[in-house]
């Protein structure tokens, strides 16, 4: 096999200096928003003392996990000793880490106080989930570190064994960290719509399909600013196929997450309630989750006759399912909140705190500034870390 | 005599009478005297609060009439929690939950607020430990390390904890409140701290039913321990396993 060959992406079209400048203000408005919010406290935005978490953590954990899930490429190469993804490895573990300060920084600016954020790095109740996820998040940013050096360094990267063992270790802690995340909602026994240990297997699965969205993207909008096409058309079907399998894994465990709860009497409301009768969040869910989020890309996949068609396909397909994720994790997130607490199982309650009320929500502006500049954040760190050091691989059938 | 709790039922027979009594005269007395009614743990003047006490809260829904809001308004002016017209963010400490049987159409109003759980789901969930228990049960949240990231409100069941969703002005010093933080019902620690009864369960005792008793449940000779031996009351979402301080009588 060829020795691998890696450039830095050192040519900018206006096009993508105009894409740049759009990230910069999205960015800045997000920062913006944040400002605002911190100034005037949460009332200015649609959050409330029953959907307590609104849009900026819909954005941070869409994020979070897609950042987990990005390390995917890497992994299948080192763990699991496939070559033709070796290319890409360097690329995903930079992705991986701009994902995760993106959806960090979201979390950190929607805090009620966001200033004490030394607080919770120096003060730890090690109990909670939370805490536990602090160390996952600042962990993960260490080992993908050592992991990207273990793969760049031009003495480090002859040891096949440290990239192995670093590419395992990143794997592990991708997965954990995924687990962590998934259960900051399967364990709060307290909430109907969550309370299940499936949701850190279901959070896997989302985040094998968001990272690889999104690593798609970052190939084709690269590829296309250096001319050179970064899919060659056997990754192309490669890439469909690894999609499908994590498209059709997260519907697996949404379907069973759904039935499981469908089957108690005690949790059909809720149920009921999402995927039927709670207005917004059943549309979210069967229009954006299931309609355009997994059957239409999936079907698009499946019916692409070659090979250059599904590499027509691939960005567009991602855009399909990271907006299916962002519809995923709006239903999961607010209609989990939405549903009232019961408090008095059998009983019709009301009072002036709104027991008993489905929880009305309005995402405002500020929260989706702050998110969208996540997102921005995310393809900034990005950009420039391509720019700065040899991330992108020079392929040989580079010019198809 | 013992140095139980104090209660805050109707003072029907002589004997919780004289006590009363006492305790009033106490409490003009001197705070090192009327430390006695409460017993004789967890007080400022003897140190930190104590796991000997395990203060709780009895309330008879039976004595609880519809309508009666006695205790909600005692805390708002007790702790300085108010209306700003905006529902949804308002802070509630403690609120009037309506209940109604679908099957008999009986009507009920049972007040809910913290409920000082033993083993509470929004310690667990807090990463800064900002939410704790102290020794004598009472779950509070440090105001100096809350991050604002109101897990503890998506962990409680019961709904109890607010969020600040506005800068505040007026605050009581004894119950200080802050933008970005979360909060819920103190128990009234600092009258406890000063062997006061709590706002809500002294102004229901003076000018309502007298449906809430408080006490120390680790005293056997309290009235609430008694009260409680005698018929086991009732405690929201059971199921959970949290054992709430907080307990009910004909929920």
């Amino acid at each position: 096999m060829a020795k691998l060959r890696f450039r830095r992406l050192d040519q900018h079209s206006p096009a993508f200096w105009g894409v740049i400048g759009l990230q910069v203000f999205l960015l800045a408005l997000g920062l913006g928003a944040a400002l605002y919010m911190e100034e005037h406290g949460h009332a200015v935005t649609g959050m409330s003392n029953q959907i307590v978490w609104g849009l900026p953590h819909v954005f941070a954990v869409f994020l979070i996990v897609a950042a987990s899930g990005a390390l995917n490429v890497a992994s299948i190469s080192s763990v699991f000793g496939r070559p033709a993804y070796k290319p890409y490895a360097r690329l995903s573990g930079i992705l991986a880490v701009a994902l995760l300060a993106g959806g960090l920084a979201v979390l950190v600016l929607d805090l009620g106080r966001p200033e004490r954020i030394f607080v919770a790095m120096t003060t730890y109740n090690f109990k909670s989930i939370f805490a536990w996820n602090i160390y996952l998040y600042s962990g993960f940013m260490l080992i993908v570190g050592a992991y990207l050096f273990a793969m760049m360094d031009r003495r480090a990267s002859q040891s096949a064994m440290l990239g192995k063992t670093m590419g395992w270790i990143a794997f592990a802690w991708r997965l954990i960290l995924t687990t962590g995340t998934g259960s900051i909602f399967g364990f709060l026994a307290a909430r109907e719509a969550y309370d299940s240990a499936i949701m850190a297997p279901l959070f896997i699965a989302a985040s094998f399909l968001y990272g690889l969205a999104f690593t798609v993207l970052v190939l084709a909008t690269t590829g296309r600013e250096l001319g050179h096409e970064l899919m060659p058309k056997e990754i192309a079907e490669k890439f469909r196929g690894l999609l499908s399998i994590f498209a059709l894994s997260l519907l697996y465990f949404t379907i069973v997450h759904h039935l499981t709860k469908l089957y108690a009497s005690g949790h059909q409301g809720v149920e009921v309630f999402l995927l039927r009768d709670g207005g917004v969040y059943p549309l979210v869910f069967w229009l954006g989750q299931i309609a355009c989020g997994t059957l239409l890309p999936l079907g698009l996949l499946a019916l692409a006759r070659d090979s250059v068609t599904v590499r027509r396909l691939l960005p567009l397909v991602s855009v399909l399912f990271l907006l299916g994720g962002l519809a995923q994790l709006y239903v999961i997130i607010i209609g989990g909140q939405a549903y009232p607490l019961k408090l008095f199982p059998g009983m019709e309650v009301s009072s002036s705190f709104f027991d008993g009320t489905v929880a009305s929500y309005r995402p405002s502006l500020p929260e989706l500034l702050l998110g969208l500049g996540g997102i921005s954040l995310a393809a900034l760190l990005t950009t420039l870390a391509l720019r700065l050091m040899p991330f992108l691989p020079e392929l040989q059938t580079a010019r198809e | 005599m013992s140095a139980g709790p104090q209660t805050a039922q109707p003072l029907a027979d002589r004997r919780a009478l004289l006590r009363g009594a006492g305790g009033f005269l106490a409490t003009l007395l001197a705070p090192g005297v009327t430390l006695y009614a409460f017993g004789a743990q967890g007080s400022p003047s003897e140190g930190p609060a104590s796991s000997k006490v395990r203060w709780a809260l009895l309330i008879d829904i039976g004595k609880c009439p519809p309508g009666c809001d006695l205790c909600v308004t005692a805390c708002r002016e007790e702790n300085g929690w108010r209306d700003t017209g905006r529902p949804d963010i308002d802070a509630q400490w403690i609120r009037k939950v309506k209940l109604r049987d679908a099957q008999s159409g009986e009507h009920r109003e049972v007040p809910v607020m913290c409920q000082h759980c033993d083993k509470p789901a929004c310690v667990d969930v807090c990463p800064t430990g900002a939410s704790f228990k102290r020794a004598d049960g009472i779950v509070l949240v440090d105001k100096h390390i809350c991050i604002g990231c109101r897990f503890c409100m998506m962990a409680c069941p019961y709904k109890a904890r607010s969020f600040v969703h506005e800068p505040l002005t007026d605050q009581k010093p004894w119950a200080p409140r802050g933008k970005g933080t979360v909060e819920g019902c103190t128990l009234c620690v600092h009258r406890l701290d000063s062997a006061r009864l709590p706002a809500c369960v002294e102004t229901c005792a003076d000018k309502g039913g007298g449906a809430m008793m408080f006490g120390d449940l680790n005293d056997p000779n309290s009235d609430i321990a008694k009260a409680i031996a005698k018929y086991p009351p009732s405690q929201i979402r059971s199921d959970l396993g949290l054992e709430p301080a907080v307990r009910y009588r004909n929920l």
